[in-house]
C-alpha cells in the first residue's frame, strides 16, 4: 500500500502538468502509468499549441473562435479558462527549455491553423507534442517526482454511496506489469485522471494502441457521467494505410487538398469558399468523403494533400517531421509527390464530465485532458487547442486537488434541477451483462477510506485471479476486433440510425462474447495479455456510451451529422449528452450548455468558413 | 528519483490459498503447453505457404515451463503490401500465441518502446518494413539489457543514464515578466533540433560497443541528452561549464571511440557520434581557458 496527498493516473501533457502543479501546491504526489512518460502519445501530437501572445490578438478572440468552433456545445466558462491561461502556459514552456520554432527576433514562431482568426499556433517543427511531452517530464524528473511506471490502474476506489454526489475517491488499485503484484495508491487529498483518449475503439485511428479510454471507462462505473461521447474528433487527413497523422500544420503553411479530377475541392465545389482547406476539421473531413462518394476520390479510397509548392527548405524548416513519416509509413517522398490522406478518428472531444477545475461529481476524483470533458472543445475541437488544454486544465487540476488558490467553479458538474431525463430507442438492452457487481467498487459496508481502498484491492485482486484461472474461452483480440470493425463502419463520419442500432446490437454481442473472455498467457510476468483483456472491457463500455449519444443527438452539429437531421436543432440541443452507469445499465440524460462568458454571451451564428 | 521497483507488502493470504491457486495456475500451464503443440503443428501447415512471412521469434518466460530457457519459436504470417515487423508481431500474437509479449504503443516511430534487434540490427519494429528484410526474419530483444519476458527488456539502466546527465533546463537568465519569452535564435534551434529528437528507445545504446563492456559510461543517449542542453544558448556559460563536467567525467564522453554505431542504428537520425565528438572539443576547448 502505496501513501500520498495526489495520485495521478497517466503520465502524458496533462497528467505531467497536473503533478507538477500539485507539488507546487505543496502536495506528496506519485504518477502512475501504465506506460513510461515519454512513451505518452502527447508525443505524437504535432501541430502546436494556440496562444494569444501577439499584438492584434487576444483572449477574447481565441475564446470566441472556440465557442464557434465548437459548434455552440462548449462551456464558456471552460472556453475562457483556456483563452485566458493558455499564453502564460505557452510561455512558461518556454520557461522551462522548450524548443519552440523561432522567429528572426528570437521570439516564438506562429503560424495559422483552422478555424481561427489569428495566426495564434505556436510550434516546435511538426513535432510539437513530442517537445512538450519531453519538456514536461524534464520538470518532473527535476522535481523529484514520483513515477510508477508500467502500473496498470485496474480500478478507482470509491465509497459505494447511492448517489454518485455522495461518493468519494480514495485511491486507486493498480497492476504492475513487471511482477503481476497488485497493489494499492492511496490518495489523502485527490486522483487525478489523465489516461488520455479512446482511439481504440476505431480501427483507423491517429491514436496509440495504448489509447483504451480506461480513464473514462472506470470514472464511468464509479457513477461520473460521460458528456457528449458521440463527438468524436476525425481528422482530415491521416494516412490511408496505417492512420498515421499528416499535421493540421500542413494546411495551415499553405497545403492544397485534391480530388482524382485534380480539382481543389474544397473551393471548387463549394465546401468552405472563404477558408478552403483552412476550414474546421469536420468541415475538411466531410468534404473528402463526400468526394470519396461521389467517385472522385482516388482509389475510391482517399484525396491528396499537396505541399511541394512550399518549397523545401520551408518543408524542411516547419514540416520536417511530416516527410519522414510519409516516407516511413505511405512510402510517398512529400517533397516530389502528393501525399494520399483520408479522415481518421482523432481525438475524444467529450468525456469525463468536469467544471474547469478539472473535478467530478465524485468528491477528490478530477479528469484533465483529452479523457476529460471541461467541455471547451464541444462538438468540434479546433486544431492547435489540444496541447493548450492539457496544461492549463492540467495545472489548475493539480492546484486545486492539493489545495492551492482557486475561484468557485462556474460549470456545475453531476445532476442539477436544469438536468433533464433523456430517452434512447435501444434494439437490444444496453449495459453489464453481469448485474452483481458493485457500481462503485469500494462497497457500502466501507466506512473509512482505508477500507474503501482495502475492499477495492480485494476485489481487483479476484478480478485478475478470476481472469487469469480462466481455461478457454474467446479471446481479448477477436472481441476487440469486432468492436473496432462495428464503430468504424457504423459509427463513423457519416451517421444513420439503422447503423447505429447496428452497431449497438454488435457490441451487446461483443459484451456477451466478453463474458467467456479468457487469458491465455498464466504468467504474472510481463502480462500484456491480461491488461489488453481488460482493456478491451473497458473500451466495452465506452464504445456503447459513443453509440449510445449519436443515436440520441437528431441533430446535425459539428462533428456529429446525422443523415435524417441535416440542421443544427438549437432550440432543441444546445444540451449535453450525458450518459451515467446505473445500476449495472447506461442511463441518459442532458444538460444546458453554457453560452454566458465573463463579458459576453456566446450566441450561436451559422457557423460558415 | 522515477522508478519503485517495490515488493509487495507482506502479503497475509494462508498457505491453503496459494496452495490452490498454484494448483489452478499448474492446471493452466499445461493446458499451455498443449495448446503449444496445436500451435507447432499449425505453424508446420503455416510454413507450406509462400505467401507469408516467415519469423523466428526470441522467447523466453520465467515463469512458464517450455519458455524458461529462451528458445526461438517460428511463425508464418501473411504478407500485405506495407506491412512492418511490429504488424507482423501483432498478427502473430492475436492469432497465434496470445502470450507473445512485446512493447509498443504509438506505431508511429514517437513513443520509442518497440526497439527490437531485427536480422542483426536494433530498430524500431514499426518503422521496418517487411518487405526490406531476408527471410526468415530474426526478431530478438535488444542485445546488453536484461530480458524480462520475450521481447522484453528492462530499460531502468537505460532511464538512470539518461536521469544522470540533470536532463532538464536550467537558466541563469530567466526573463522577469511571465509572458516575457526568453529569446532563441533561430541559427541556435537549428543547432539543438536534431538532438531534441530522441525517443529514448535505447536502440544506440543496444548497439554501442563501449556501453556493452562499461555498465557506467553514459553512453549515446544520455550524452546526446546533455548536448541538447550544453548547446542551448538560453542556459548561459556558468550552466555549460557546469555541463561539460558531467559529461567530462571518467565515464563520459572520452570513453566514446567513434565506432558510429549509435548513429547508424537511431531511427531519428540523430548524428550521435558528431555530437559527443563537438562535445569532446567542447570540453578540451573549456578546459585550455583554465590553463
Amino acid at each position: 500500500m502505496h501513501e500520498y496527498d495526489v495520485i495521478v493516473v497517466g503520465a502524458g501533457g496533462a497528467g505531467l502538468r497536473a503533478a507538477i502543479a500539485a507539488q507546487e501546491a505543496g502536495a506528496d504526489v506519485a504518477m502512475v502509468t501504465k506506460l513510461h512518460p515519454v512513451r505518452s502519445h502527447t508525443g505524437a501530437a504535432e501541430g502546436g499549441i494556440n496562444a494569444a501572445l501577439r499584438e492584434g490578438d487576444d483572449w477574447e478572440l481565441h475564446a470566441y473562435d472556440t465557442m464557434k468552433g465548437s459548434d455552440y456545445l462548449a462551456d464558456a466558462p471552460a472556453a475562457e479558462a483556456l483563452t485566458q491561461e493558455s499564453p502564460k502556459e505557452a510561455i512558461q514552456l518556454e520557461h522551462w527549455g522548450m524548443a519552440f520554432s523561432r522567429e528572426d527576433d528570437g521570439t516564438v514562431s506562429q503560424r495559422p491553423f483552422g478555424g481561427l482568426s489569428f495566426p495564434r499556433t505556436t510550434y516546435a517543427g511538426a513535432e510539437t507534442g513530442h517537445h512538450l511531452l519531453h519538456t514536461l517530464y524534464e520538470q518532473v524528473v527535476k522535481r523529484g517526482i514520483e513515477v510508477f511506471d508500467e502500473w496498470y490502474v485496474l480500478n478507482l476506489a470509491v465509497s459505494d454511496e447511492d448517489d454518485p454526489a455522495d461518493r468519494r475517491c480514495h485511491g486507486v488499485v493498480a497492476y504492475e506489469t513487471a511482477t503481476g503484484n497488485v497493489d494499492a495508491f492511496t490518495a489523502r487529498d485527490g486522483v487525478i485522471l489523465a489516461t488520455g483518449g479512446l482511439g481504440q475503439v476505431y480501427d483507423h485511428t491517429t491514436n496509440a494502441v495504448a489509447n483504451t479510454g480506461d480513464g473514462v471507462a472506470m470514472a464511468y462505473r464509479a457513477g461520473v457521467p460521460a458528456e457528449d461521447m458521440e463527438m468524436i474528433q476525425f481528422h482530415p487527413t491521416t494516412l490511408p494505410s496505417t492512420g498515421v497523422l499528416i499535421s493540421e500544420g500542413v494546411r495551415g503553411e499553405g497545403g492544397i487538398l485534391y480530388n482524382d479530377d485534380g480539382e481543389r475541392f474544397m473551393f471548387e465545389n463549394g465546401y468552405a469558399n472563404n477558408d478552403g482547406e483552412l476550414a474546421s476539421r469536420d468541415v475538411v473531413s466531410r468534404a473528402e468523403l463526400t468526394e470519396v462518394n461521389e467517385g472522385r476520390g482516388i482509389e475510391d479510397e482517399y484525396v491528396h494533400l499537396d505541399m511541394r509548392h512550399l518549397g523545401e527548405e520551408r518543408i524542411v524548416d516547419r514540416l520536417e517531421n511530416i516527410l519522414h513519416l510519409a516516407e516511413d509509413f505511405e512510402g510517398v517522398d512529400g517533397l516530389e509527390e502528393p501525399m494520399p490522406v483520408k479522415p481518421g478518428q482523432h481525438y475524444a472531444m467529450g468525456g469525463i464530465e468536469t467544471d474547469e477545475y478539472g473535478q467530478t461529481c465524485v468528491d477528490g476524483l478530477y479528469a484533465v485532458g483529452e479523457c476529460a470533458c471541461a467541455s471547451v472543445h464541444g462538438a468540434n475541437r479546433l486544431g492547435g487547442n489540444a496541447l493548450p488544454e492539457l496544461t492549463v486544465f492540467g495545472k489548475r487540476a493539480g492546484t486545486h486537488a492539493a489545495g492551492g488558490d482557486t475561484e468557485e467553479p462556474r460549470v456545475t458538474v453531476g445532476w442539477t434541477d436544469d438536468s433533464e431525463d433523456g430517452d434512447v430507442d435501444s434494439p437490444v438492452t444496453l449495459g453489464e451483462p453481469w448485474t452483481t457487481e458493485a457500481v462503485a467498487d469500494g462497497g457500502a459496508a466501507a466506512k473509512t477510506g482505508e477500507a474503501v481502498v482495502e475492499r477495492t484491492l480485494e476485489r481487483e485482486r479476484e478480478r485478475v485471479e478470476r481472469l487469469l484461472e480462466r481455461d478457454e474461452g474467446t479471446q481479448h483480440a477477436e472481441i476487440r476486433a469486432s468492436v473496432q470493425h462495428t464503430m468504424t463502419k457504423n459509427v463513423n463520419v457519416f451517421r444513420e440510425e439503422d447503423a447505429l442500432k447496428e452497431a449497438l446490437v454488435d457490441i451487446r454481442a461483443a459484451r456477451e462474447r466478453y463474458r467467456d473472455v479468457y487469458v491465455a498467457d498464466p504468467s504474472s510476468t510481463y502480462n500484456t495479455d491480461l491488461i489488453q483483456t481488460i482493456e478491451t472491457r473497458n473500451l466495452l463500455d465506452i464504445a456503447e456510451v459513443i453509440t449510445m449519444g449519436a443515436l440520441a443527438r437528431e441533430e446535425f452539429r459539428g462533428a456529429h451529422w446525422r443523415k435524417k437531421h441535416q440542421e443544427r436543432k438549437d432550440d432543441e440541443w444546445l444540451k449535453h449528452t450525458m450518459v451515467s452507469w446505473s445500476d449495472g445499465a447506461p442511463e441518459l440524460w442532458y444538460k444546458p450548455v453554457v453560452l454566458e462568458g465573463q463579458n459576453q454571451t456566446y450566441e450561436p451564428k451559422e457557423r460558415s468558413y | 528519483m522515477s522508478t519503485q521497483r517495490q515488493q509487495p507488502e507482506t502479503e497475509t493470504e494462508s498457505t491453503e490459498t496459494e496452495t490452490a491457486q498454484d494448483r489452478r495456475l499448474e492446471k493452466k500451464r499445461q493446458r499451455a503447453a498443449e495448446r503449444e503443440r496445436a500451435r507447432v503443428e499449425a505453424e508446420e501447415r503455416a510454413a507450406a505457404d509462400a505467401e507469408r512471412y516467415h519469423l523466428k521469434v526470441f522467447r523466453y518466460d520465467p515463469e512458464v515451463e517450455g519458455k524458461q530457457e529462451p528458445r526461438f519459436d517460428d511463425f508464418h504470417v501473411p504478407y500485405e503490401p506495407g506491412m512492418t515487423v511490429l504488424d507482423a508481431l501483432i498478427y502473430a500474437r492475436d492469432q497465434f500465441d496470445a502470450s507473445l509479449t512485446f512493447r509498443h504503443s504509438c506505431r508511429q516511430a514517437i513513443c520509442g518502446s518497440d526497439a527490437l534487434f531485427v536480422n542483426g540490427s536494433q530498430r524500431l519494429g514499426c518503422q521496418t518494413q517487411l518487405s526490406d528484410l531476408d527471410q526468415p526474419v530474426r526478431i530478438e530483444p535488444l542485445p546488453h539489457s536484461e530480458v524480462v519476458k520475450d521481447l522484453v527488456v528492462d530499460m531502468e539502466h537505460f532511464y538512470d543514464q539518461m536521469e544522470a546527465v540533470e536532463p532538464y533546463f536550467q537558466t541563469e537568465n530567466r526573463p522577469e515578466g511571465e509572458l516575457e519569452e526568453q529569446r532563441q535564435s533561430r541559427e541556435n534551434r537549428e543547432k539543438i533540433k536534431k538532438s531534441t529528437r530522441c525517443i529514448w528507445c535505447g536502440a544506440c545504446m543496444s548497439s554501442c560497443n563501449i556501453a556493452a563492456g562499461d555498465n557506467e559510461y553514459l553512453g549515446p543517449a544520455a550524452i546526446n541528452k546533455a548536448y541538447r542542453f550544453a548547446m542551448d544558448e538560453r542556459e548561459g556559460e556558468n550552466v555549460k561549464q557546469r555541463r561539460l563536467e558531467i559529461i567530462e567525467q571518467e565515464h563520459g564522453v572520452w570513453r566514446c571511440q567513434t565506432q558510429f554505431s549509435c548513429t547508424e542504428v537511431c531511427p531519428k537520425d540523430i548524428p550521435l557520434t558528431e555530437h559527443i565528438q563537438e562535445l569532446k572539443r567542447e570540453a578540451v576547448k573549456s578546459n585550455l581557458k583554465f590553463w
